[in-house]
């Protein structure tokens, strides 16, 4: 019944395009950094080879992503970590 | 002295061609001299759109190379004494002018007339490197597409790499029943991505089939929407200030239902 009035308003779902904004923003993303995904997988597999040595990591749930905040891009890391390693 | 603007776009498709030859057709008619080239050579259309096509002896290699000389190769326009098109070579391909031969092209003309129209070729190769390489200002022209307004992205960064600074923004072929559903970026989207200055709005109009099916600009119809909106774009580009065209539709009776229950 919700979803029913929910359509004949036309709510719920996003609008395309708001869902065309969004991809064109992230396609932007890459393209003007020029940072081409296999590079970010790259960097993400160093990242983890170097902090693994000094700690235990949660690989599964390791995000890396760029972020563009008006003017700048920054790179963001999300890194749980399980455990620190006795030096 | 006059100024060289390209008319550029990245992605094909999008009216490159159609907003040169109405711009151009409209700043003639607003009584400048005013010289269209077409630099997509191998693939000419200028001509066809402007109604010219039979009336093609020289090209622009023709002119780069010295077979003629550039007053033999310009077409004059059937409607306007101080409308000249030199058109593109169909037989030859993008190699057959060097961005120098175009520098030296547009000084020419811009000596002659005051505003030359170069309308580029799609794609950021050789073809859209000649293109610029003598302009003074350009014009990107975009549709309310993920495609388009990508490319158009990459073309305004290659722009300013090549110094040539604040282009300006044409989105084309915008449907505003489409917007109003939500279903279409709106102008706002689109100045806020790509963060350049807007010239003008198009909207999509069935009278651009039938003009050009008939060689006739649409910005000489008084009743075509889209004639509209270029005979505005023209003014702007002579430093008039003109509103933007009102697109808005009547809202939808669910819409206002939705905002009466306060969706």
């Amino acid at each position: 019944m919700l979803q029913l009035l929910q359509r004949i308003l036309g709510v719920g779902s996003p609008s395309s395009k708001t869902i065309a904004k969004e991809r064109l923003r992230l396609v932007l993303l890459h393209d003007r950094t020029s940072i081409p995904p296999h590079v970010i997988e790259a960097l993400k597999g160093d990242l983890i080879k170097c902090i693994s040595k000094y700690m235990e990591i949660d690989e599964n749930n390791l995000e890396v992503s760029l972020n563009d905040s008006d003017e700048s891009v920054a790179l963001v890391a999300n890194i749980p970590i399980l455990k620190v390693r006795q030096m | 002295m006059g100024e060289v603007i390209v008319i550029t776009s990245g992605k094909g498709g999008v009216g490159k061609t159609t907003t040169t030859a109405n711009i151009g057709t409209g700043l003639a008619s607003l009584g400048y001299k005013v010289v269209m080239v077409d630099t997509d050579i191998g693939l000419r259309n200028l001509d066809v759109v402007m109604g010219l096509e039979n009336r093609i002896v020289y090209d622009i290699v023709d002119v780069v190379h010295g077979h003629c000389r550039l007053k033999q190769a310009l077409i004059k326009d059937k409607r306007f004494e101080d409308l000249f098109l030199l058109p593109a070579s169909q037989t030859r391909d993008k190699t057959s002018v060097t961005q120098e031969q175009m520098r030296k092209l547009c000084k020419d003309l811009k000596e002659e007339y005051d505003y030359v129209l170069i309308d580029c070729p799609a794609g950021i190769e050789g073809g859209f490197k000649n293109a610029i390489a003598g302009a003074d200002k350009a014009i990107v022209v975009t549709t309310p597409e993920v495609s388009a307004v990508r490319d158009a992205d990459r073309i305004v960064g290659l722009l300013e790499a090549n110094d040539l600074k604040n282009p300006k923004l044409i989105i084309n072929r915008i449907r505003p029943h489409m917007v109003k559903k939500g279903d279409m970026m709106d102008i706002d989207d689109m100045i806020e991505i790509l963060a350049i200055e807007l010239l003008g709005v198009v909207p999509e109009d069935e009278f651009i089939v039938v003009s050009t099916n008939k060689g006739e600009p649409a910005v000489l119809d008084k009743n075509s929407m889209a004639g509209q909106a270029y005979r505005n774009i023209s003014l702007r580009i002579t430093g008039e200030n003109v509103p933007l065209m009102q697109l808005d539709v009547n809202v939808g009776i669910m819409k206002k239902l939705r905002k009466l229950i306060g969706f």
